[in-house]
């Protein structure tokens, strides 16, 4: 039963495995001869400047609300799109317009969102 | 997935509405300036929806896997969902041109907190309770701030979504409890085996859980401290929408879970239902003298009104559900019909709300006043209109469920209420004004306006077959 | 011990070691980030409980758009550097010791008292089955059909209720 997972746990295991490796390799693998104008901003980066915690635009917060609206589709199409082999094998093309019917009301709301500018940056 | 044209036609109410919702969408995307259509539309496909409603009320029966019930004492809700709704559109539109409010949005979030509403009043699943419930409440989170210059409407827009919020975390949590102890979502079921389940202590939480979270929405107290102010803070047609249909939609679902109750299964939450009624009853009417506020007045009043139909509940008996039924819609109309008026009186600025603003409105505008009066009238229970056998109802339902006290406590409470709402009249009608409001009277608000008190007389001399009607489907 | 149960061991300690240092953290967004990783571990528990749908919803929704939705107010507010909560109203802590506690025991009634068949081990593979995503699907796209397409509805409300709240300036 368990075991079913593991093509999961070895994807998790890798994904993990070369973020370590790709950070820490470098450190341990490279020649370090730290000096004060490596350690400053690269290039064409901005010099940090105050502190981090500073308050961001509440347009962000507009975005932030339709993801999780869209996120929440995710939810109901999500075990539809698994198991549509089966549920097209049991109920035929009702399978199919159910997810549909779903979908067109939800790319309403996406439309509405588009017409109204709430994609816009202002 | 059995889906038939029989389905099709018997949920018709539900499905006109719901493409309402779209349609109006598609309007308000592709045509400009389009505030005149959009409220016609929106007033008469809601319309269209009441007569359909009506026309199929004796189609009982249930669909798509027995998850929603159609006929009886559903489409009867379901025309004062929409018939309700229709009669906001009318009066909306006046109101949305005088204070410039966004058109678009707002018709789209009325159709479809309808919507919401109409899912609540048919569900035979507590998940379909459970939607219907978001779907009107989120719209009415966003037609509560829907005028996000004025700072009262966002402040009543925060507020509700606060303690809304709060309470659908009640409800899901009792509906959780009630699925853990029964093993079903299903109401038909849990309906069955409600004697052997009223034992488990677990069950008569979850259904504590449940009604405290609808006592939020129909603002009892002591769970009305938002009543008040998201009333006074939303645009008036919102009030009227929110304080009628929302709270007729709030009672269906209350209806369905004590629908084993009026069965003749104990009541396990009677002292619970008593003390709730009790306390709304008497703080409501006795609240609501101190308020000069109009649309505080009538919240405070809609807390008591609550209280009322709790006793229909508490009772325990068939006659009391007929009862409720009745004074939902008895009292949709006579809300609506004082809160259209108010949304006339009232200028943009949101003056002209007081009750000293209307002294001499009397001589200066006689088919307001008289209209007004009309309302008021019906809302203190002086019979013979639609307000007066609401309340006769609930109350014979207590006496007969042997709970005389309660019907006792309801009628001391009107006769407190009687002087605030007679205040509105006298004022109107002997006061001295100082003051020559500018009101904006419409053909179309009038319209709402007059359907509202021909229902509620329609309904004050025709009561006895009304209620017969309504009884023969709740047996 | 089973590998079911040492995964059990291994999620839940992340579980509840998330838990602990998100309460115990000073800079909110640390705590956020110690929530993602309790999340994590509550997701990895579902996963051993053979409740495969739940598993996902934690990491789609919870993880994923509700934390987004917690950092930006924590950005928006320009939170860290002011006084605790608990220090200007102590009985703030009270009153959350006190809910914590009767969720506990509320936890503690259904897990020895109130279970329906107590005291039975269920064989995860045959006896845990409603929570796969094979068996939501099975249900939600048939029985539940309406309320699923009413969910629909009240994504597009949420949708239109998220403008008319949140946007500055709507077009027409």
């Amino acid at each position: 039963m368990l075991e079913t997972y593991l093509p999961i746990l070895l994807t998790f295991a890798a994904a993990v495995g070369f973020a370590v490796v790709a950070t820490f390799s470098s450190e341990w693998f490279g020649p370090q001869t730290p000096n004060p104008e490596k350690h400053s901003t690269y290039e064409s980066g901005v010099k940090p400047l105050g502190t981090t915690k500073d308050r961001v635009s509440i347009k962000y917060y507009m975005v932030a609300m339709l993801f999780i609206i869209f996120d929440l589709e995710v939810v109901f199409v999500y075990p539809w799109a698994t198991e549509f082999g089966t549920l097209f094998g049991e109920h035929g093309v009702a399978a199919f317009w159910s997810m549909m019917i779903f979908l067109i009301v939800f790319e309403f709301g996406y439309l509405y969102a588009y017409k109204k500018g709430g994609f816009k940056w202002a | 997935m059995e889906f038939t044209l029989t389905d099709l036609t018997h949920l018709l109410p539900i499905v006109i509405v719901a493409a309402s919702v779209l349609v109006a969408m598609t309007i308000d995307m592709f045509t400009k300036e389009a505030d005149k259509t959009l409220g016609w539309f929106t007033a008469l496909s809601l319309f269209a929806a009441a007569y359909v409603s009506l026309f199929f009320v004796d189609k009982t029966g249930v669909h798509l896997s027995g998850v929603v019930a159609s006929g009886g004492a559903t489409n009867i809700l379901h025309f004062v969902f929409t018939f309700g709704a229709g009669v906001v559109a009318l009066i909306s539109m006046e109101y949305a041109k005088k204070t410039e409010m966004r058109v678009g949005e707002y018709y789209v979030l009325v159709l479809s907190s309808v919507l919401g509403m109409m899912l609540i009043a048919a569900a035979k699943d507590l998940a379909v309770i459970f939607v219907g419930l978001e779907q009107m409440s989120i719209s009415f989170y966003a037609l509560a701030g829907i005028r996000r210059k004025r700072d009262k409407s966002v402040e009543a827009s925060l507020k509700y979504f606060l303690l809304g919020a709060f309470a659908t975390g009640f409800v899901v949590y009792g509906m959780a409890l009630i699925y853990g102890s029964s093993g079903t979502m299903a109401l038909d079921t849990i309906r069955y085996a409600f004697p052997d389940l009223v034992s488990q202590p677990l069950f008569v939480l979850g259904l504590a859980l449940f009604v405290i979270g609808f006592a939020f929405k129909i603002a009892a107290v002591p769970f009305h401290m938002w009543a008040p102010d998201v009333y006074q803070g939303s645009p008036t047609p919102v009030a009227g929408l929110m304080s009628t249909v929302g709270k007729a939609a709030a009672f269906a679902a209350l209806l369905l879970i004590f629908r084993p109750v009026f069965d003749g299964a104990e009541n396990a939450l009677f002292p619970f239902l008593a003390i709730v009624a009790t306390l709304s009853m008497l703080y409501g009417a006795i609240v609501a003298i101190a308020q000069d506020d109009l649309k505080r007045m009538l919240a405070y009043s809609s807390v008591a009104h609550a209280g009322y139909m709790l006793i229909g509940f508490a009772s325990g008996e068939a006659t009391g559900a007929a009862g409720v039924i009745y004074y939902l819609v008895a009292y949709a109309f006579m809300n609506l019909g004082a809160f259209g008026i108010i949304a006339m009186i009232e200028s943009a600025e949101e003056t002209n709300l007081k009750v000293q603003d209307y002294a001499g409105l009397g001589t200066r505008a006689p088919a307001l006043a008289a209209l007004l009066s009309l309302f008021m009238f019906a809302l203190s229970g002086i019979p013979p209109l639609a307000g007066f056998f609401g309340k006769y109802y609930v109350f014979i339902a207590a006496v007969e469920g042997g709970a005389t006290w309660l019907a006792l406590v309801g009628v001391a409470s009107s006769a407190i209420s009687v002087y605030f709402y007679l205040r509105v009249v006298v004022v109107m009608y002997f006061g001295k004004s100082e003051n020559r409001m500018e009101y904006s009277v419409s053909n179309v608000s009038l319209l709402g306006v007059t359907i509202s008190a021909m229902l509620v007389i329609l309904l004050g001399v025709l009561p006895g077959s009304i209620i017969k009607l309504i009884e023969s489907f709740v047996r | 011990m089973t590998l079911a149960s040492v995964l059990f061991y291994f999620f839940a300690t992340i579980a509840v070691a998330g838990g602990v240092l998100m309460v115990t953290r000073k800079n909110p967004v640390h705590a956020v980030l110690f929530l993602v990783l309790n999340f994590a571990g509550v997701a990895g528990v579902y996963l051993v409980l053979n409740a495969q749908f739940i598993a996902v919803v934690q990491i789609i929704v919870y993880a994923g758009a509700i934390m987004v939705l917690f950092l930006f107010v924590i950005m928006l507010l320009k939170l860290g550097g002011e006084e605790s909560v608990f220090a200007r109203q102590p009985f703030v802590k009270t009153l959350s010791i006190v809910i914590a506690a009767l969720i506990g025991a509320q936890l503690t009634y259904v897990f020895f008292f109130a279970a329906p068949d107590k005291g039975t081990m269920v064989d995860m593979e045959t006896g845990v089955y409603p929570g796969t995503v094979k068996a939501i699907a099975e249900t939600l796209y048939t029985k539940y059909l309406l309320p699923f397409e009413a969910v629909g509805f009240t994504l597009v409300a949420a949708t239109v209720g998220a403008l008319v709240i949140g946007k500055k300036k709507l077009e027409d």
